[in-house]
């Protein structure tokens, strides 16, 4: 059926009834809230995790969790809050917005839309059941190793990290399939007009992310595999015992490991170029030269891996090469950050909560980048490594950088998906307290990093105990903030002030979407005839 | 709908594209066993203490020894999980000048009641002498095989080199031995 005949039917039956609507949906926006309800659920899951994490490193020495369990809590919060909330959110968000951004009626390929978005609750399900099984006796030790899986340990690892390897592979099969799908709608379905320079940034953003999915899945799924033939068939790829090389696993996972940095940060960057010149009320500053900046980001992240790997023993060239391509990568996303900051340059701002959340994360993520210079530079990582300083930065990284965009996102959009204005005042508390909690929560471990604590550890020396204390209650307050996420979530899907279609004032300067032509909800097909584009 | 249709065939013939990327780049994967093995080996990238690729000589020519200083060397014996043997120096550090040969015995047992045959890895700490601690006589050249219970007195040969740097006092010398099972299945399958 063609993608005119499905939009034809619709027209004449509306969605199908009952449970049947979801489960064989080819709706772009029914897969896309499926994808988004998903990750909120993984968002609760592997926050109750870091949750337990917090507690038990508020005081040095054992409380509640032993030593194993604690490890394997710190690789499945990880794990669900990378393929679990932020891949799938962003996923969501594509399949929701792109084809409506740029006029098309569904996505390319809708039915391998709905095997992508419903093989995740199988990996799901299996990724839980891989952290679970470990406490079973007789199946082995847990999944201890961290989200990297490094060999030898993860040889030695009992049988969840087998469900975890296939975990891996049903992940990565999802996301190859929504990003196969996500290039040829991006490439194919553009209303007539819609050059791909007149395209939305966060178009775009996808458009590079789609396209580091596809090179860098299936390496990860190549490494994983291999893994499993070390651990059941008696090959030796890792095994040094058997002649193989344990660096070559981090070498395949960090080729896959480095660009899903940026697979988690495009599409949040993407969802600031809408953002900040809507709330700015200013076209965005230096369209071209972002577009640019992402290919360079791009075709840089793909290149200078070796850099999580440093303490390997690499040859001195080697690691002064990568130490160079890896300082170079802040200047395309410094000059995004200036990019983003000349947009509101004498624009005329009003700060409701998707603008609040965009200059914070402008602030709060250029920091992590300050820090990743600083452990881009070999002689200081070497100190660095694997202390808490890592564990600031990366969560400064990836906390504002991927997971605060995508809140901005919520709220930027949920007028529209749901034809109701969020409660703007519950959205700027929620604001206020994540942020503050955020920071009271990772800011300390900068702190006791550079002391000298190590990740990855369930207890600590106790010098470290006030910032652990800080960092904890910091935590908590940020874990709590999301049920009031929930909450405005809820509220706004249930009622709330009709939205207009284009409920943001400034939201068509620049280079928009067509969303904003739509009705909010929009109706259950797009665009049926491909809409002019002005 | 002509549109239409040309629309979805452009679309189904970049996915199987697309699709043979993503086998391209599975296999790419795999491709990396040999193929890092290869680049680490011609560009000397993969060992800090190997300075890009530099043969040494196999014959050590002894120099002058140089009685003015001292070296202190300690030993560290690791066996590989799995392993059931066990492995002893025969003291834990020995103080040596520069120059000079030391011979140092190293006690192995295999406590299984079956042959083993294993190879021991050195390893030396820091890595900045590994170039200039040079083994004349070692059982890491060879792999060694012991039969069950059996016990052996294995000779360790050594020189450091008087070329030293003056900062290192200490180093370690470190030795892993790993059961050798899977690579001799891999040699027999392979010859």
């Amino acid at each position: 059926m063609s993608t005119a005949e499905m939009a034809h039917e619709a027209d004449h039956h509306g969605p199908p009834k009952g449970w049947k609507r979801w489960v064989f949906s080819t709706n772009h926006k029914d897969i896309g809230t499926m994808y988004l309800i998903f990750a909120l659920v993984m968002l609760f899951l592997g926050g109750a995790m870091a949750m337990v994490i917090r507690a038990e490193l508020y005081m040095p020495g054992l409380q509640i969790v032993d030593p194993d369990t604690y490890n394997n809590l710190v690789t499945n919060h990880a794990l669900i809050m990378v393929f679990g909330l932020v891949m799938p959110a962003a996923a969501g968000m594509a399949n929701w917005m792109i084809p409506m951004m740029i006029g098309a009626p569904d996505m390319a390929l809708p039915r391998l839309n709905n095997l992508s978005f419903w093989l995740l609750p199988a990996a799901g399900t299996m990724l839980v059941l891989s952290m679970l099984i470990g406490f079973i006796p007789g199946t082995g030790q847990q999944v201890n190793t961290g989200w990297t899986l490094y060999p030898p340990l993860s040889i030695q690892a009992g049988m969840g990290m087998d469900m975890l390897i296939f975990t891996i592979h049903l992940l990565g099969i999802s996301s190859i399939l929504a990003s196969i799908n996500i290039v040829t709608t991006i490439l194919n379905m553009r209303a007539p007009g819609m050059t791909l320079m007149k395209m939305p940034l966060f178009v775009w953003a996808w458009l590079f992310t789609g396209l580091l999915l596809i090179v860098i899945m299936p390496v990860l799924a190549g490494g994983v595999t291999m893994l499993l033939f070390d651990r059941h068939f008696g090959t030796a790829f890792f095994d040094a015992a058997g002649g193989g090389d344990p660096v070559l696993f981090q070498h395949l996972f960090w080729f896959f490991g480095h660009p899903e940095v940026y697979v988690l940060l495009l599409p949040s960057i993407g969802v600031l170029g809408l953002i900040i010149p809507t709330f700015s009320r200013k076209p965005l500053f230096g369209y071209k030269p972002l577009v640019w900046f992402m290919g360079i980001l791009f075709a840089l992240g793909l290149v200078v891996w070796a850099h999580h790997q440093y303490t390997v023993g690499m040859s001195l060239g080697a690691v002064t090469y990568f130490m160079i391509g890896t300082i170079l990568i802040s200047i395309p996303v410094g000059l995004m950050i200036f990019n983003f900051i000349f947009t509101m340059w004498r624009g005329s701002l009003t700060f409701e909560t998707p603008m609040l959340f965009a200059i914070a994360i402008i602030l709060m993520f250029s920091f992590a980048g300050v820090t990743g210079v600083m452990l881009a530079v070999v002689p200081a990582d070497l100190q660095y490594h694997d202390t808490y300083f890592v564990v600031a930065h990366f969560h400064y990284a990836l906390v504002p950088g991927a997971v605060f965009g995508l809140y901005a996102g919520v709220f930027y959009w949920l007028p529209k998906w749901t034809g109701h204005m969020y409660d703007e005042k519950l959205g700027k508390i929620f604001f206020w307290w994540t942020t503050i909690a955020f920071n009271i929560t990772f800011f300390p471990q900068h702190f006791s990093g550079l002391a000298g604590m190590p990740r990855r550890i369930v207890d600590y020396s106790i010098q470290f105990t006030e910032f652990n204390v800080v960092s904890s209650l910091g935590a908590f307050a940020f874990g709590l903030s999301h049920l009031l996420f929930l909450y405005i979530i809820i509220k706004t899907i249930r009622g709330g002030k009709e939205a207009t279609n284009k409920p943001w004032e400034g939201a068509q300067v620049g280079t928009p979407g067509l969303e904003w032509d739509l009705s909010s909800p929009p109706p259950f097909h797009s665009f049926t005839t491909p809409p002019a584009i002005k | 709908m002509n549109r239409e249709n040309d629309i979805q065939r452009k679309s189904q013939r970049q996915a199987l594209i697309l699709g043979l990327v993503v086998v391209a780049m599975f296999g790419f994967g795999f491709a990396m066993v040999p193929l890092y093995k290869l680049v680490c080996s011609v560009a000397g990238i993969n060992n800090i203490a190997d300075s890009g690729g530099r043969v040494r000589s196999d014959v050590y020519l002894p120099g002058k020894v140089d009685r003015s200083r001292t070296i202190t060397v300690e030993f560290d014996a690791t066996l590989n999980t799995g392993l059931p043997w066990e492995l002893l120096p025969a003291v834990k550090k020995v103080k040596v000048h520069p120059g000079e040969i030391n011979v140092v015995s190293w006690h192995v047992k295999n406590n299984s009641d079956r042959k083993i045959v294993a190879q021991a890895v050195p390893g030396v700490t820091p890595w900045q002498a590994t170039e200039y601690l040079e083994k004349i006589e070692c059982f890491c050249f060879t792999q060694q095989t012991l039969a069950p219970g059996e016990s052996r007195e294995m000779p360790l040969r050594f020189v450091i080199d008087a070329k030293l740097p003056e900062s290192i006092k200490t180093l370690t010398l470190s030795y892993t031995f790993m059961d050798t099972d899977r690579s001799a299945l891999k040699a027999a399958g392979q010859s």
